[in-house]
C-alpha cells in the first residue's frame, strides 16, 4: 500500500519535489491498475467469444494457478522446502480430485463417445472406485512418507493441501457445471462480482466515509451500499441483453458426430419474455400496467444481491487469511493486483451460490442420466415405474393413438 | 509400559516384581474386560435393530468433541468463546445436510404428507447451504485482531474434522440402510483384525512393521490378514441366511417404524461354483456351495487387513505430531472413542464405495421422483425407450396392451 500524508506536517518546509514524486508513483499505480483491469475485462470478452472450450481451459488454468499460489504460501509459512515428497503428493492429490470431477461431468456429457470405446466404458462404470483407489494410494504414500522430526509439519501441509483442494478445485468444477448449464450462468455471476468490485471501489472513492469492517480498512459502508444498488441495476440490464441470444442461454451440448460443443436449443421458459402485472402501488406511481421481462432478470436480482451483500465475505475471509499469515498478496502475478487468487477470492463463493441456486430453483434432472439409471434397475422395478409413467402421460394426453395400436 | 528392573536386594526386588506383574496384569485385565464389554454392547445394539443409528450418532458426536478439544489444547484457544459455538453450529449444519439427503429418500411417504416437511425437502440443499453460509459469515465477523492465525487454524481444524468424522459416519449409516450385514461385517472385520494382529504379534512378533507404531510387527500384520479373511468368510456365511441382516432397511409407512423384510438379493442366495481344476485335484471336490457375498467378504477383509491399518498409522502419526498419548480417556485402558474408531472410518468409506460400484443399483423411488420432474416431452421419449426394452424382455402382459 502506498501512504502519503495529504497534509504536510506542521513546521516542515513544503517540499514540492517530494510530493510530485509520490504523486507520480500514486498515479502510476492507478494507471497500472486501470490498464490491467481493462486488459482482464477485454480478455474475458475475448474468451467468451471463443466459446465453451476456451472457457473450460481458462477455468482449469486459473484453478491450477490458485492451487499453486496457496500451496507455495503454505511452504513459505512452514519452511517445508526440505520435504520433497510433499510437493509431489500435493500435485498428485490435485490430479486425483480433478480426475474424479472430470469423470463425473464428462461421463454425463460425452455419454455417446464413452459408449463406443471399450476402455472408456470400463473407466466410466467403475469411475468412483478408481478415483477412490487413486486417492487411497496418495493417502498411503503420505503415511509412509512421515518422517520422525517433521510429523507436525507434514500433518499441517496435508491439511493445508486438502482445504485448498476443497476450496479451489471443487468450486472450479462448480463453475464448469454452471457453464454447461448455459454460458449465461457463467458470464452473469462473474460480471456481477467484477461490477460489484469496481462499483464499491468507485462509490467508496467518491463518497466513502464510514469504515465497514476492521479486516479491510479501505472498505466503507457507502461503497458497500452504493455498490449493491449499482450491481443490481447492472445485473438486471446484462440479463436482459444476454437472454436474447441462444449462444448464451442454451445448455452446452456435445455434438456426437463432430465431437465438438454445440449451443443450440429451444430456450427454456426463463429466457422467454413474459408479461408481468405490476402491483397496484407501482401502477399508480409509474402509470404502467404491465411490464415485459425475462424471468431470468428476476433471478439476476437475487444473484446480484448475493454477490453484493454476502459475496464480499469471501473477500474478507481472504483478507483475514492474508493478515493471519502476514502476506500482502497471494502472489505477484498481476502487477498492481497481486496474484490470481486475489482476483478470484469473491468469485468462488459466488460460483458455489450460483450452483446451489441452479440446482434448487432452475434445473430439473438430466434426462439421459435418468434413463441410464432406469435401465440399470431390475425388470420388476422398471415395470412398476413404467405403469406409473404410463398413467401420468395418459392423464396429460401425451400418448398418441399410434402407441396404443403398436402393441 | 517401561519397567525398570532395579536390581536391589532381595525382598524389595521381589515386591517390585510382584507390583509390576500385578500392574501389568491389571492393565491387561481392564483391557480384556472392556473389549468384551464393547463387543457385547455391539451385539446388543445389533439385536435392537436399526436403532444402531443412534449409536453411530453418539460415536460421531463424541469423536468430534474429542478432536476439537485436542485442537483447543494445542492452540490454547479457550479465550475464544465464539469458536466453540461455531464448531458445534457447523456440526449441526453438516448433520442436517446429510440427514436431509438420506431421510428424504427413505421417509418419502411421510415427507409427502406434511406441508412444512415438503418445503424443507424440496429446497433442502439451498437451506443447508444458507445455514452453512450463516456460520461462515459469523466466523468472518468473529475475527479478532490478535488471534487471526489461531482462528484460521481452528476453522481449518473444524472443517477437516467434519470431513473425516461426520461425512464418514453418514457413509456408515448409508451402508446400514443397504442392509445390516453391510454394517456388521465391516466393523467386525476391523475388530477381528485388531485382535488377531495383536495376538499374532504377542505370540510370534519379531520384525517391526513401521516406525510410527513400534508395537506392530510383520508377523502380526500377515497373521492378522489370514485370520481375518477366514473369519470374514465364516461370518458372511452365518449372516447371509437371515433376512434380518440381509434386507435393506425400509420404512413402514403405516407404523412409521423400520422394517427388514424383502426378497433377498442375488448375492445372498446360495450358488454352486465349479472349482478350478487345480483345487479339484487337491481337495477332490468338484463344486462348492457359496453365497456370492462370501466372495465379496474376502475383498472387504483384504482391504480391512492390508489398507485399513493405514488409518491407524495416520492416527498414530497424528498423536505423535501433536504429542498426545490418546485422543481422550473415555475408555480405561483403551483411550478415547476415536482411538477405537480410527481404522473403522477408512473401512466404512471403502465399503460405501464398494457397494456403490459393485453392488447397488440406483434407488427406484429416487429414479421415479426424478422422472416425474422432467418435462413431458422428455418423459415421453424415455417412455418409448422403456416400452421397447420391456417388450423385448417379454415383461409386458397382454392386459396392459388391452387397457389402452
Amino acid at each position: 500500500g502506498l501512504t502519503f500524508p495529504l497534509v504536510p506536517p506542521a513546521g516542515e518546509s513544503f517540499n514540492l519535489s517530494l510530493y510530485s514524486n509520490d504523486l507520480v508513483i500514486l498515479w502510476k499505480n492507478y494507471w497500472i491498475r486501470g490498464v490491467l483491469s481493462l486488459a482482464m475485462i477485454s480478455g474475458f470478452f475475448l474468451i467468451i467469444y471463443m466459446g465453451p472450450v476456451a472457457l473450460i481451459l481458462v477455468v482449469m488454468t486459473v484453478q491450477i494457478k490458485c492451487f499453486q499460489e496457496i500451496i507455495t504460501i503454505g511452504y513459505r509459512v512452514y519452511h517445508s522446502y526440505e520435504l520433497p515428497w510433499f510437493r509431489t503428493l500435493s500435485w498428485y492429490f490435485l490430479i486425483c480430485v480433478n480426475y474424479f470431477f472430470y469423470g463425473e461431468t464428462v461421463a454425463d456429457y460425452f455419454g455417446a463417445l464413452v459408449q463406443r470405446e471399450e476402455p472408456l466404458q470400463f473407466l466410466a462404470r467403475y469411475h468412483r472406485f478408481i478415483s477412490f483407489a487413486l486417492y487411497l494410494a496418495g493417502f498411503c504414500m503420505f503415511v509412509l512418507s512421515l518422517v520422525k522430526k517433521h510429523y507436525r509439519l507434514q500433518f499441517y501441509m496435508f491439511a493445508w493441501t486438502h482445504v485448498t483442494l476443497l476450496i479451489v478445485v471443487t468450486q472450479s468444477h462448480l463453475v464448469i457445471q454452471n457453464l454447461f448449464e448455459g454460458m449465461i450462468w457463467f458470464i452473469v455471476p462473474i460480471s456481477i462480482v467484477i461490477c460489484n468490485d469496481i462499483m464499491a471501489y468507485l462509490f467508496g472513492f467518491f463518497f466513502g466515509r464510514t469504515p465497514l469492517i476492521k479486516l479491510s480498512p479501505k472498505k466503507t459502508w457507502e461503497g458497500f451500499i452504493g455498490g449493491f444498488f449499482a450491481t443490481v441495476v447492472f445485473g438486471f440490464i446484462l440479463a436482459y441483453l444476454l437472454s436474447q441470444f441462444q449462444y448464451f442461454v442454451c445448455p452446452v451440448g456435445v455434438n456426437s458426430e463432430t465431437n465438438g460443443f454445440t449451443v443450440e436449443c429451444e430456450p427454456s421458459d426463463i429466457f422467454v419474455m413474459h408479461e408481468y402485472t405490476l402491483p397496484a402501488v407501482v401502477q399508480n406511481t409509474l402509470r404502467w400496467k404491465t411490464v415485459n421481462l425475462y424471468p431470468f432478470q428476476i433471478h439476476s436480482i437475487f444473484l446480484s444481491s448475493f454477490g453484493s451483500l454476502i459475496g464480499p465475505f469471501g473477500g474478507f475471509f481472504a483478507s483475514g487469511f492474508k493478515r493471519a499469515f502476514k502476506i500482502k498478496d497471494f502472489a505477484n502475478t498481476i502487477p498492481g493486483h497481486g496474484g490470481i487468487m486475489d482476483r478470484f477470492d469473491c468469485q468462488y463463493l459466488m460460483a458455489t451460490f450460483t450452483h446451489v441456486y441452479i440446482g434448487s430453483f432452475i434445473r430439473g434432472p438430466n434426462p439421459s442420466k435418468v434413463l441410464q439409471q432406469l435401465l440399470m434397475l431390475r425388470p420388476e422395478q422398471q415395470l412398476s415405474i413404467f405403469h406409473t409413467l404410463h398413467s401420468q402421460l395418459r392423464e396429460r394426453g401425451m400418448l398418441p393413438q399410434a402407441a396404443a395400436q403398436a402393441e
